[in-house]
């Protein structure tokens, strides 16, 4: 990228503090994507220790009995759930539903795009993420 | 290359008061990094950014490069970064932003020509790469009616992405083009969208084949950031969204 195009860069893109809630989506959603992505990636070495026998993979899922393995696994369900409801109401966003329909706009110009339904859909996923995260807390440090 | 000046009183009104309006100066001939200059302006209830620029470069030094025209959020000239938002500097009044420093920088995702003014190269560029007029095998002249006729529901349906002034603002605050130089971007998307809803258009085949692309419309990930700052209503992202609807099908 070369300096000369003026670019926001990385920075400007993961910047949620400016474009209202949508942007603040945008920025979970991203963020959540790569969690996921990374905890795939762990997962998929994680069940690779069964090659190790009954022994090694005993081992291995102690990791995940932990303090901080509890925390991991309860950010993972908060991160699933997140993008799991966001990602239904971007998919149907991306279809022309929910989008609202072209009008003649009047001042001071609130986009249709951004309607109450969409923020209904994502302040549901981070609602529902924060539940889903309470109660696999709730599960993990209640054993 | 901090400096504070004021503008002397005699230019004030009772009824007025001060902000501190930071200037970005930046000169890529001959400037390694931007900086700003600080003036104290004096502003009523009315006055916007670009009449405190203007104010600036009145009294204090005309070297401050801006580029406007009609200021009357019009001709899409004068837009810039004002504090921390993509706006029209003609359109923004500095009662508005409740705050007693007002930050003015250039664009972002422009290359920078000097201080405020930013290059369109790129934005026309994709705006013309999308087809920004209607498609007929048929033309009016050869065509026993005088004109197309349209009902009013049908220019309902893009009439609102017809008030584009290609002013760029979408383009500064979309997070894809921060990053993706060669992303197509919500101006030319959205420019897409109204002529593929005009019913007099029969070119929409031709354009979804130009926007069906890696860093085409499948870029837009339905941020919303650039209908947020649309100084006309146009809701790039609506647009965005109902022209990928044609694409998966949603909409015929």
């Amino acid at each position: 990228m070369s300096k000369d195009e003026h670019r926001e860069g990385i920075k400007g893109m993961a910047n949620p503090t400016r474009y209202g809630i949508e942007r603040v989506a945008y920025w979970l959603m991203r963020l959540s994507g790569l969690g996921l992505l990374a905890y795939f990636v762990g997962h998929i070495y994680e069940t690779s220790n069964i090659l190790r026998g009954q022994v090694g993979w005993n081992e291995f899922l102690e990791l995940t009995q932990t303090t901080e393995g509890h925390l991991v696994l309860a950010i993972v369900i908060a991160m699933c759930v997140f993008h799991t409801v966001n990602g239904i109401r971007v998919m149907l966003g991306h279809g022309g539903i929910g989008v609202g329909k072209p009008a003649r706009p009047d001042y001071p110009y609130e986009p249709a795009s951004q309607n109450y339904r969409h923020k209904i859909g994502i302040y549901s996923a981070i609602l529902l993420a924060a539940i889903a995260m309470m109660y696999g807390l709730a599960v993990m440090f209640g054993e | 290359m901090a400096q504070v000046s004021s503008i002397s009183n005699e230019q004030t009104s009772p009824t007025s008061k001060l902000i501190t309006l930071r200037i970005s100066r930046f000169n890529p001939e001959h400037d390694e990094s931007s900086g700003f200059m600080e003036f104290s302006v004096s502003y009523e209830k009315w006055t916007t950014v670009l009449e405190a620029i203007l104010d600036v470069k009145k009294h204090h030094d005309h070297s401050v490069g801006v580029r406007y025209s009609c200021r009357q959020a019009t001709c899409g000239s004068c837009g810039m970064i004002i504090n921390g938002k993509p706006r029209l500097a003609c359109f923004t009044k500095i009662s508005e932003l409740n705050s007693d420093v007002v930050t003015v920088e250039p664009m972002n995702n422009f290359p920078i020509i000097r201080d405020l003014a930013v290059k369109f190269e790129k934005l026309f560029d994709t705006h013309q790469k999308i087809k920004p007029y209607l498609i007929r095998d048929d033309t009016e002249i050869e065509s026993n009616e005088k004109e197309f006729l349209q009902s009013p529901e049908e220019v309902e349906q893009y009439i609102q992405f017809a008030n584009c002034i290609k002013c760029g603002l979408c383009n500064s605050a979309c997070p894809t083009m921060a990053t993706d130089s060669s992303f197509v971007g919500p101006q030319a998307l959205a420019q897409a969208y109204r002529y593929v809803a005009d019913s007099r258009d029969k070119g929409k085949d031709s354009r979804l084949k130009i926007i069906d692309d890696s860093h085409g419309i499948w870029r837009c990930h339905f941020a919303g950031s650039c209908s947020q700052v649309c100084p006309k209503g146009v809701d790039p992202a609506m647009g965005i969204q109902l022209l990928r609807g044609y694409m998966l099908g949603f909409r015929s």
